[in-house]
């Protein structure tokens, strides 16, 4: 694998460009600033969900629009695999955080979120935490373990979507925060935002599931085993514990790229890429990038190893393999398990999603019809695969507005 | 294949092209009456069918004489599955009014962000790939309005809505009606009316049946029909013997 620079930022966004607005823009949210509380102290430690205490944890979340005297208003946002708490506006301390690639571009749904956007900071009190074992400010396996001085690297405890949800849910003990408007995510955030309405089913009125589904799929697991045996499988991965040197760069990059592919369409890359060469007319036949997709994919894993913990990708992707909502609260019957749910729900899937394919999505839909709840299930067209969450600003964009209004 | 679509999208200058051509095949033939007069005629059912109607909260479409009876009819606190929901305009007023749990199902896609946007729970979904998705009476009303036409396994529709609820709660255009057969009387062409808005190419509508079929069904297949109405002579009213002529539409309450 070679890391020269010379694929351009640009090449991701080719087809589509989109824009984006300026820290000074009246639709942004402006210069953001995140907070770091510490919400388990050492002693007594927080149960996890696998029966181990753990502490301290430090958790990093970011907060947009301000709670009203009510404190009623907080639509709280979960973040997918590779998200953060930076989720709108620009990032005032990338630089000084060693956040640099933040100084390029503004909060992953940034899209979506600030003033007079679709979730309008000027109404709602948006808050977002970064979760257990990532590696942007909430402890993880990236940070030093009190005990030994050192990393906590595969001694860091196994972490579930569940644990994380009632970390949230601490969090916003803290803040004084009772009942949320809605909670909102994608993907993996949108398994959090199921796991929200069943584990608090008092403390959340609306809740919007996007191209998600109550468990992955056996080919999703597969995908993720993958992914970590690539990354454990390289040399430098040294047992977890490769703080000190060089990080399995290769290992992580190819877990991203293999993940990137699931995260669009057949059609979306033939659209996208086609068959087309990259930056020349002939192939020169030899290994080195040839094709555009290629090129694309070769940005996709440079660019994350920059930005991702090798270590957090393994506990992250654990996470998602083993959530089973059916299976947490209903005993293995999702009907069940959605008898519990009392907020109103949003499942959006997206038709060329195959990581989490709209059937699933729909599956999950009917389930919570047949437990006798009234639900919203909408199959949003797209070229775009699952990334489409993200990127289909406009259809995403309306359903929300219209959904928390 | 979207909801509700002989209700959805009434083009008024297409209606009125077909009131003048049946005027002027009407007064060919009748010679006695003249055209002026037949146009009147039309012009004042049309008028009647208007009246009885209201304009509905987006202003800009009628609202359905079906769903005032509905919204009468079922109790405070039923549930109700709305199959073909449109823009979810009926639950809404029964969410609202009668404090139903109210579910829509709509395919198209635009319909289905207005029901988002007005609060109404919907499943996107295609009613021709059947109910099968749901458990036998999960709810207390299925409703079916003006959908029943447009669906490639009509009768697979309707035992399912009587499995799923413990009444069915269906609307139709008569074929039979006498506007509709004059047309075809008459002009010998698939007709036009206010209520039938679509030509034989465009329509939506791909079984078209009658008020009498639709009678003769629930009697073969065991039904009971525990209330009918019909929209006749401009108003909307309980069904008479009689009604195969003159009833542009029906809407029966149905139970196993």
């Amino acid at each position: 694998m070679r890391y020269d620079a010379r694929v351009s930022d640009d090449l991701t966004i080719r087809r589509k460009p989109r824009p984006v607005d300026p820290p000074d823009s009246p639709a942004s949210v402006g210069w953001t600033r995140s907070r770091r509380v510490r919400l388990v102290d050492s002693g007594n430690g927080f149960r996890l969900e696998t029966g181990r205490r753990f502490g301290p944890i430090d958790v990093e979340y970011e907060t947009y629009g301000r709670l009203n005297r009510r404190r009623d208003n907080a639509v709280l946002i979960v973040h997918a695999l590779s998200g953060d708490a930076h989720v709108a506006g620009w990032d005032a301390d990338a630089e000084r955080a060693g956040r640099a690639w933040r100084a390029r571009k503004p909060g992953w749904w940034d899209t979506v979120i600030g003033p007079g956007k679709p979730i309008d900071t000027r109404r709602y009190h948006v808050l977002c935490a970064n979760v257990l074992g990532s590696c942007y400010g909430t402890t993880g396996p990236s940070s030093v373990d009190p005990k030994t001085g050192r990393p906590y690297g595969l001694r860091f405890p196994v972490v579930t979507v569940g644990d994380w949800v009632r970390l949230q849910a601490r969090l916003l003990d803290h803040l004084g925060i009772e009942r949320l408007h809605a909670v909102v995510g994608g993907s993996l955030g949108g398994q959090q935002a199921l796991e929200w309405a069943l584990a608090y089913p008092g403390r959340v009125r609306k809740c919007l599931v996007l191209a998600a589904s109550p468990r992955l799929s056996a080919q999703g697991l597969a995908f993720n085993a993958v992914g970590r045996f690539s990354i454990m499988s390289d040399p430098q991965f040294a047992g977890g514990d490769y703080y000190a040197g060089p990080a399995p760069r290769v290992g992580l990059a190819a877990a991203r790229m293999l993940a990137h592919i699931t995260y669009l369409s057949e059609e979306g890359m033939q659209q996208k890429f086609g068959r087309r060469l990259q930056d020349k007319g002939r192939p020169d036949f030899n290994f080195g990038i040839e094709f555009e997709v290629e090129s694309y994919l070769d940005y996709q894993g440079r660019s994350f190893v920059e930005r991702f913990d090798a270590n957090s990708y393994l506990y992250i992707t654990r996470a998602m393999d083993y959530y089973d909502a059916a299976h947490a609260w209903g005993g293995g019957d999702l009907v069940r398990a959605c008898r519990r749910v009392r907020s109103e729900m949003l499942v959006v899937s997206f038709s060329s999603d195959w990581l989490y394919p709209p059937a699933h999505g729909k599956e999950f839909a009917m389930a919570l019809c047949r437990a006798g709840k009234p639900v919203t299930y909408v199959n949003v067209p797209s070229t775009l695969g699952h990334d489409a969450f993200l990127v289909e600003t406009e259809p995403v964009g309306r359903l929300l507005r219209g959904f928390l209004s | 294949m979207s909801g509700r679509p002989t209700s959805r999208a009434t083009p008024r200058a297409g209606a009125a092209a077909t009131g003048r051509r049946a005027a002027r095949a009407a007064s060919r033939v009748a010679g006695a009456l003249k055209e002026e007069d037949v146009r009147a005629l039309l012009a004042h059912f049309e008028a009647e069918r208007r009246r009885t109607t209201r304009r509905g909260a987006a202003g800009a479409e009628l609202r359905r004489w079906q769903d005032r009876i509905i919204e009468r009819e079922i109790p405070r606190g039923a549930s109700v599955l709305d199959l073909g929901c449109g823009n979810g305009e009926l639950l809404h007023t029964l969410c609202r009014l009668r404090g139903v749990r109210g579910q829509g199902l709509e395919l198209d896609a635009a319909a289905v962000m207005e029901c988002v946007e007005r609060g109404v729970p919907v499943l996107q979904a295609d009613l021709d790939e059947g109910l099968k998705g749901f458990s036998d009476n999960d709810f207390d009303y299925v409703v079916l309005e003006e959908t029943l036409q447009t669906l490639h396994r009509p009768l697979r529709v309707l035992r399912e809505m009587l499995r799923v609820g413990r009444h069915g709660i269906v609307s139709f255009p008569n074929f039979a009606c006498w506007q509709v057969r004059w047309g075809l009387a008459l002009e010998g062409r698939m007709p036009v009316t206010g209520r039938l808005p679509y030509r034989w190419h465009d329509t939506p509508n791909i079984h078209l049946f009658t008020l009498q079929d639709f009678l003769d069904w629930t009697k073969d297949e065991g039904v009971r029909v525990v209330k009918a109405f019909a929209f006749a002579e401009g108003r909307a009213r309980p069904l008479r013997p009689g009604d195969n002529l003159v009833a542009e539409e029906a809407l029966f309450f149905v139970a196993r």
